[in-house]
């Protein structure tokens, strides 16, 4: 590559222009370098619209961030136009009029909605578009005798984005409705304390001289009784029916104290106001429920949001493909949805479209985003054979796959069960926080019980309420609310970075670490061996040593097996036995024959190596064909380091973590990675036992260990470790038995993952102490009558109000790709 | 004073309208997309009115 003047990015899509001159657009008063037809069209549509303000407004694209170039090659968009297929999607409401939701894809931020909008408000015959701008959903309606859908389609792909139309799923509509009738319930609490608050005031103010009537007061108190009765009867039914569901299973929980405490200040009021004497608090109780709702209701909001974060997860895998019908023939293609899809299956996938399925390719060559599901940022260049991930973006040309796992079989599916199986889980120091909680929430009705029974004797008419104090302030809820937003917080903020937490205790643990053990091979090097240089070392011929080791290793899952790899006639091999950290052992043509490490095969050659091999370079991995008679030959295998691994050991170093180096390598070799890396304590040689010894020896000076290994060879090692992580390129991630799993070929997740933990962890302690310090102050100043039932109400809604806020604080990390799409405005 | 017999169930019923008025609002999907009218200011609405 020859070193050029800088290649201006393309003014559309920021990808590199290859041929300044070729595609230019007058935009923005200027001729803009475009990279293809397609921008250039792209381009010229939006501005002979009138709608250059969308470059004005948008996000600056960034050379090799997550914008597609604009889809080329696309099916026609007239297959929805099908009257059957229509039915699945598209709402009649009137004769001339139809209703369809659209997910739009291309999205990048805000400005994009905006431009897709108002470039939809422009076809003839479209009634009405509405964008929702956090959900990326469009609710499209048009008249049919004038438009017909297939344009609305073809309108939004002609401005470079893509849409499609889908079944709305019953979540989003749940979800949208909890958070209706959340706000409702918050706004009827609000409503009724403000109005309270003011029929109260007088009583507040009465100087007891008669200013106040006996006759005025009890009006008040009965407009009083008739706007809180709603409060009770309807904001705060969630409070009693999980107070009420939870007593007839005979358990309590956070809601029983709270509950009780409402129930009975509202009737001890509502019983003074009937029989026209003795104290009400209608405004107190109002007020604390909206307080109580309030801080719900933030609540709500972050876990929602927490939970979109962990989404994309589901928009991983595309909704829809195209099947052929003839196998060689792209327009054969029929849509479908992508879970109907078979193994077997040719697809077809344009440029610009996700891969539906996982498979093979079969023709076209491209190259493939696979970042969202690696955090891999560089497109992977595919051809026939190669293998695609479903999820990933075709980016260039279209490609025909073969499927061979489809719908809840494909990777990314398994990756999100596991991830949603670590969503569920909890530390076990939330596990505790949460037993403290319920043992609180006994401590809690005791007192409020002996608070009462002692105030009755001392001031009877102030008991009821310093009950109902004692009930409200004391707030368990802030040890169990905010762990589970930290968690799914961190959850999706590595998964972002390329890594699958699939246990939600090794958050934990990756707090506690002292130590790291790295295994070598795969893990801080490539893993992809190639023979560097054949030494013969007897008389057989070079042909039939690779022949023999080509056998052998056939059948081997081991990187260095991958070396041997190549085409011809095999031998026929039998009495094949794998020996981890050792090597394989076959009978090829009548022959006892060995492959691997030099220990091994000494023992069935019965002599010593020879010593003319004795003096090599280091770096290199020799690999050892022996039969019964001898030394046949070596294999010098090559294996390159990664390229982040020094960065991987300066991080973990700058973590305060002591690096291992623990590899079945040759010790030279391993010897050579450590110095290169600055790692001190390392250990060549080792067999899967040794390594295991090596983690159990470290664990019994008290220290606590993660194990990085490849997952597959390492599995008992990882599983002896307090917390492992595995790489799973290559192997298939979700069959890899580990803490964390490395999604994609870049080690940087790992250190990531260390700052998360201990982000999230250091949250999680703040909120516990926080809790603690509160309900040590609140519970004995209500029970001492210091504080009343309000002060309780601003107590608790602030302390729940500040956990939750907490919770959603950034997690001691710097932001790397925002998981889901932040819609907000440059500086434009 | 006697005012206060017509003006505080005349307030209840006031409060009880307004909360009829939200929930209409609430219930035509006001409040469903909180993060559009942020950007609305900022970006051109050709909406014929």
């Amino acid at each position: 590559m020859t070193v050029a003047a800088p290649v201006p990015a393309c003014f559309h899509c920021g990808l590199p222009v290859v041929q300044p001159g070729r595609h230019v657009a007058p935009v923005l008063g200027a001729q803009r370098e475009l990279c293809c037809a397609g921008c250039e069209a792209v381009a010229r549509t939006i501005v002979a619209a009138g709608f250059q303000r969308y470059y004005e407004t948008r996000l600056a694209p960034q050379p090799g961030s997550d914008l597609a170039p604009p889809a080329r090659d696309l099916p026609p968009a007239g297959i929805y136009d099908d009257a059957v297929a229509q039915r699945q999607f598209v709402a009649a409401p009137t004769e001339h009029e139809r209703e369809a939701a659209l997910i739009l894809d291309r999205i990048r931020c805000a400005a994009c909605l905006w431009l897709s909008e108002q470039y939809l408000r422009r076809v003839p015959g479209v009634l009405r578009v509405d964008i929702n701008y956090a959900t990326h959903r469009a609710q499209v309606a048009w008249d049919p005798r004038r438009v017909r859908l297939s344009g609305i389609l073809e309108a939004i792909r002609a401005i470079g984005y893509d849409a499609y139309p889908y079944d709305p799923r019953r979540q989003d509509e749940l979800e949208r409705r909890d958070r209706r009738r959340a706000l409702w319930r918050l706004f009827v609490a609000g409503f009724g304390a403000m109005q309270v608050m003011m029929y109260a005031f007088p009583a507040y103010i009465d100087d007891g001289a008669g200013t106040l009537t006996r006759d005025a007061e009890q009006l008040m108190r009965w407009a009083s009784l008739v706007l809180t009765a709603p409060v009770m009867l309807f904001s705060c039914g969630p409070f009693f029916s999980a107070a009420w569901q939870d007593l007839k299973q005979g358990r309590i929980s956070l809601d029983t104290p709270i509950a009780l405490g409402l129930a009975a200040g509202f009737a001890a009021s509502a019983w003074a106001t009937l029989a026209g004497a003795g104290e009400v608090y209608f405004d107190s109780i109002a007020m604390l429920v909206f307080l109580l709702l309030g801080a719900r209701y933030v609540e709500m909001a972050a876990r929602q949001r927490a939970a979109r974060e962990l989404d994309h997860l589901r928009r991983w895998m595309p909704a829809l493909a195209w099947r052929l019908r003839d196998q060689g023939d792209a327009a054969s293609a029929e849509r479908l949805a992508a879970h109907l899809l078979a193994p077997g299956d040719h697809v077809l996938v344009p440029a610009g479209e996700r891969v539906p399925a996982d498979g093979v390719v079969m023709s076209g060559a491209s190259s493939c985003d696979e970042s969202l599901l690696t955090g891999e940022s560089r497109p992977v260049a595919k051809r026939a054979g190669a293998e695609l991930t479903g999820g990933a973006v075709n980016l260039e040309q279209p490609l025909v796959m073969r499927v061979a796992r489809a719908g809840a079989d494909t990777r990314a599916a398994a990756i999100a069960r596991l991830v949603e199986r670590a969503a569920a889980g909890r530390p076990r120091l939330v596990e505790s926080a949460d037993r403290v909680a319920r043992a609180l929430t006994w401590l809690v009705l005791a007192a409020a019980a002996l608070a009462f029974l002692w105030w009755l004797h001392v001031a009877p008419d102030r008991a009821p309420w310093v009950a109902v104090a004692v009930l409200v302030a004391t707030c368990p809820c802030a040890l169990a609310l905010a762990a589970p937003v930290v968690l799914t917080r961190a959850n999706a903020r590595l998964l972002a970075g390329g890594v699958a937490l699939t246990r939600s205790r090794a958050v934990e643990v990756l707090e506690r670490t002292t130590d790291v053990v790295l295994d070598k091979t795969g893990t801080l090097t490539t893993g992809r061996f190639a023979i560097a240089h054949f030494v013969p070392l007897a008389s057989l011929g070079a042909d039939r040593c690779f022949a023999l080791a080509r056998a052998i290793e056939a059948s081997s899952r081991h990187p260095i097996a991958r070396a041997f790899r190549g085409e011809g006639p095999l031998p026929s091999v039998s009495a094949l036995r794998n020996c981890p950290g050792h090597g394989v052992e076959a009978i090829v043509d009548g022959r006892r024959v060995r492959i691997g490490g030099e220990r091994f095969c000494r023992e069935l050659a019965g002599e010593p190596l020879p010593a003319r091999f004795a003096p090599r370079p280091a770096l290199y991995t020799p690999v050892f064909l022996v039969d019964e008679r001898g030394w046949l030959a070596a294999f010098l295998l090559e294996d390159q380091l990664r390229a982040d691994a020094p960065e991987l050991v300066d991080a973990l170093a700058a973590h305060g973590l002591r690096v291992h180096l623990c590899s079945g390598d040759d010790p030279a070799v391993v010897e050579a990675v450590a110095r290169r890396l600055g790692i001190d304590s390392f250990v060549g040689g080792a067999t899967p036992q040794d390594k295991f010894a090596f983690v159990a020896g470290l664990q019994r000076e008290g220290r606590v260990v993660a194990m990085i290994g490849d997952g597959l060879n390492d599995a008992p090692v990882l599983a002896g470790a307090d917390v492992s992580v595995a790489l799973a390129s290559g192997a298939d991630a979700a069959q890899v038995q580990a803490d964390l799993v490395l999604l994609g070929d870049s080690l940087g997740g790992i250190s990531d993952g260390f700052a998360v933990a201990r982000g999230a962890m250091r949250v999680i302690r703040q909120n516990l102490g926080w809790a603690i310090l509160y309900n040590a102050v609140a519970l004995p100043a209500a029970a001492s009558g210091w504080i009343g039932p309000w002060e309780a109400a601003v107590g608790m809604a602030a302390s729940s109000l500040a956990v939750v806020l907490n919770a959603l604080r950034p997690l001691g990390v710097t932001a790397g790709r925002a998981g889901v799409a932040a819609p907000a405005l440059a500086a434009a | 004073m006697e005012s206060l017999y017509i003006l505080v169930p005349l307030s209840v019923v006031l409060v009880l309208g307004i909360g009829w008025v939200f929930w209409r609002a609430l219930e035509s999907g006001q409040f469903d997309d909180l993060e559009r009218p942020a950007h609305d200011v900022l970006m051109d609405d050709d909406r014929p009115v």
